[in-house]
């Protein structure tokens, strides 16, 4: 792998016990959780998750199968509503939010088992993602009125321009549907950078991606970070990238955060190396 | 060969549809004034158009929006209904016939649009497949109100009365339009295949712009993938609910001209049987697939008359024909041989699916 070696940055304490980077501690952080958790049924799947996020941070969320990262991701998004607890979007509490408005808010998300308009075709798929910044109702669409071909142009020329981040520009005829697996997660990433997000969440952006795809991919994520300005929220099960490009570390089990860090910190932390490979039987 | 751009293509797709049912028309109105054409084939051109609207009206909720409807002639008996109300009770108001005409769809659709509203509003907000139970429902309902449902119109305005028609208290000169089970009986015939044309292409036009716009694709999104969609922040009600509010705006206006048809109908006219028609119409055209809606209906509403000369086995035929259909667009030899004449398109769409 070519990913050139990255000063580490230095994380520092925000108010709660929180850390975030030191180059974002003038602002609010994007996101803030505050004692969030959820129960289905008599399950507690999520609890007690407290997290910070810088403006410009990229942060990964590890943990064992099972441990509840997507049901984080499904919680900031208001796929289920939390039991208990808070998210500051923002500094804005989104508790009586859905996933429209969240997402409005500025919550961008991909999904870990592919979901893709795939009947339609890349563009419109990145399109879809631009909808809420195309400024046309359903008569101007319906009367073709000035408004449809002058905004219907702008929207393709955005969704070129996006999606020539991951160079796909050749593939905007092309059916979702058809696009080979790693091509699919890239546009999936592409259509959440269309909704203009101020964070986005990546569930397992490399699955499925060979080696090389990766450290593709971990430039293009360090890439939009620093076009776009944005927080990077990502669950992965590839080590080389979330201890390649990630500045701060959630580790996940059975729910509850294990352990809060720099990868360096990840690393040699004895809980997670516990979460991870499991403890030596005495005897 | 350049590949066409989606944009091309669609337009190119587009101008075929329109072609096929202008061509259709001219043909037809060629026939007509040279005196090619059998009395019973001409009462059913404007019924044609209407059922053509209604297929393309259902391909939208059913084929774009992926929401399933049962009670379609629900809304074809609300449009019928208040379109005839409203034509009747202007007769003085508007002696242009074909002015009469246009508001009686006018108001045809709007109250199918009304109603609409009403079912989609609550029905849309839930997942799964509610429309269907309640859109069945509302077939009923609409039936059997307007079976026991009586207007009239005299000087002082519209009675309605749901008793008999004495409880109307017409005065002299009053006329009453809807007898309850009897349905309409002195209705004015205004519509004209002309109109039908118009309407058919005012829906094509509805249609095919909506779906190739911002709104159709956020339609067909939540149709493919409601999870995904919201997650982008497309809301869910209100597309659905415009996607089904227009199917039932065009579902008015149709039922107005095919009532505008016939001198005496009733309301059973609209049944269960003819949402299903409609839903045949659909399905065996293509989901989706508005031309295939067009031809599917034309052609299926024919059928019977074409093959009145053996009237004993009609529904025989029109079944087995039902089934070879379905059985020659699955079949692989036929599929083959079809696409021998589109082969030239197919390679483009692998050579672009190779490009990856």
């Amino acid at each position: 792998m070519t990913m050139p070696k990255r000063e580490p940055t230095k994380l520092v304490e925000v108010p709660s016990p929180n850390k975030i980077p030191e180059r974002d501690i003038d602002k609010t952080p994007i996101l803030e959780c505050q004692h969030l958790g959820i129960d289905f049924g008599g399950l507690t799947a999520v609890n007690e998750f407290n997290m910070a996020i810088g403006r410009t941070e990229i942060t990964g969320l590890i943990g064992p199968n099972g441990a509840g990262k997507t049901t984080v991701f499904n919680l900031l998004t208001k796929v289920y509503q939390p039991t208990r607890g808070t998210i500051l979007l923002d500094g804005i509490d989104t508790h009586n939010m859905n996933t429209v408005q969240v997402n409005k808010a500025g919550i961008a998300r991909t999904f870990q088992n592919i979901r893709l308009f795939s009947n339609l075709t890349v563009e419109d798929n990145v399109k879809l993602g631009l909808h809420n910044h195309i400024g046309y109702g359903m008569w101007s669409g319906i009367f073709r009125l000035p408004r449809y071909w002058k905004e219907e142009k702008v929207a393709h020329e955005r969704a070129m321009e996006l999606l020539s981040i991951f160079e796909m520009e050749d593939l905007a005829n092309a059916k979702a549907g058809s696009l080979p697996y790693g091509a699919q997660r890239r546009l999936e990433i592409v259509r959440a950078l269309a909704t203009n997000p101020s964070l986005l969440l990546l569930d397992e952006p490399a699955a499925g991606m060979t080696p090389s795809e990766t450290a593709e991919l971990m430039e293009n994520i360090v890439k939009i970070r620093d076009t776009f300005q944005i927080a990077v929220l990502l669950i992965e099960h590839d080590m080389s990238l979330v201890m390649g490009i990630c500045e701060g570390i959630c580790v996940l089990n059975f729910g509850q955060i294990i352990a809060k860090g720099t990868p360096d910190e990840i690393k040699n932390n004895p809980q997670v190396i516990e979460a991870y490979l499991g403890t030596k039987k005495e005897g | 060969m350049k590949t066409l751009s989606p944009g091309r293509k669609r337009l190119i797709d587009n101008s075929i549809t329109y072609g096929i049912v202008i061509a259709a028309y001219i043909i037809l109105q060629i026939m007509n004034a040279g005196g090619h054409m059998s009395p019973s084939l001409q009462g059913l051109l404007v019924p044609i158009c209407a059922y053509i609207t209604m297929a393309i009206s259902l391909n939208l909720v059913v084929g774009i929006s992926g929401e399933l409807s049962l009670g379609h002639a629900g809304f074809m008996s609300v449009g019928a209904f208040s379109g005839v109300v409203a034509s009747m009770s202007l007769q003085q108001a508007i002696p242009s016939g074909s002015i009469r005409l246009a508001v009686s769809m006018v108001v045809g659709a709007l109250c199918a649009g009304v109603a609409g509203l009403i079912v989609g509003v609550p029905v849309l907000r839930l997942r799964g497949d509610y429309l269907a139970i309640v859109t069945l429902a509302f077939g009923e309902i609409i039936k059997n109100i307007i079976n026991v449902l009586y207007v009239g119109v005299d000087q002082n305005g519209i009675h309605f009365s749901t008793a008999n028609e004495m409880a109307l208290n017409l005065e002299e000169g009053g006329m009453a339009i809807l007898k309850g089970p009897m349905g309409v009986t002195s209705n004015v015939k205004l519509s004209s295949f002309t109109a039908g044309f118009i309407l058919v292409m005012i829906a094509l036009v509805v249609a095919l712009n909506l779906i190739n716009s911002r709104s159709g694709r956020a339609i067909m999104a939540l149709r493919d993938n409601r999870i995904a969609a919201e997650s982008v922040g497309i809301g869910a009600t209100k597309y659905k609910l415009m996607a089904f509010v227009t199917s039932a705006v065009m579902a008015g206006a149709a039922g107005a001209l095919y009532a505008m048809n016939f001198s005496s109908f009733a309301a059973k006219k609209f049944d269960f049987n003819t949402s299903i028609l409609i839903l045949v119409f659909v399905v065996l055209g293509g989901l989706g697939n508005i031309r295939g809606s067009v031809i599917a209906a034309a052609l299926l509403y024919v059928l019977p008359e074409l093959l009145r000369d053996f009237y004993d086995y009609r529904m025989l035929i029109y079944a087995v024909v039902l089934i070879l259909v379905m059985l020659a667009t699955n079949n692989p030899t036929i599929k083959g041989f079809f696409a021998r004449f589109f082969r030239k398109e197919k390679e483009e769409t692998a050579k672009g699916g190779a490009a990856q």
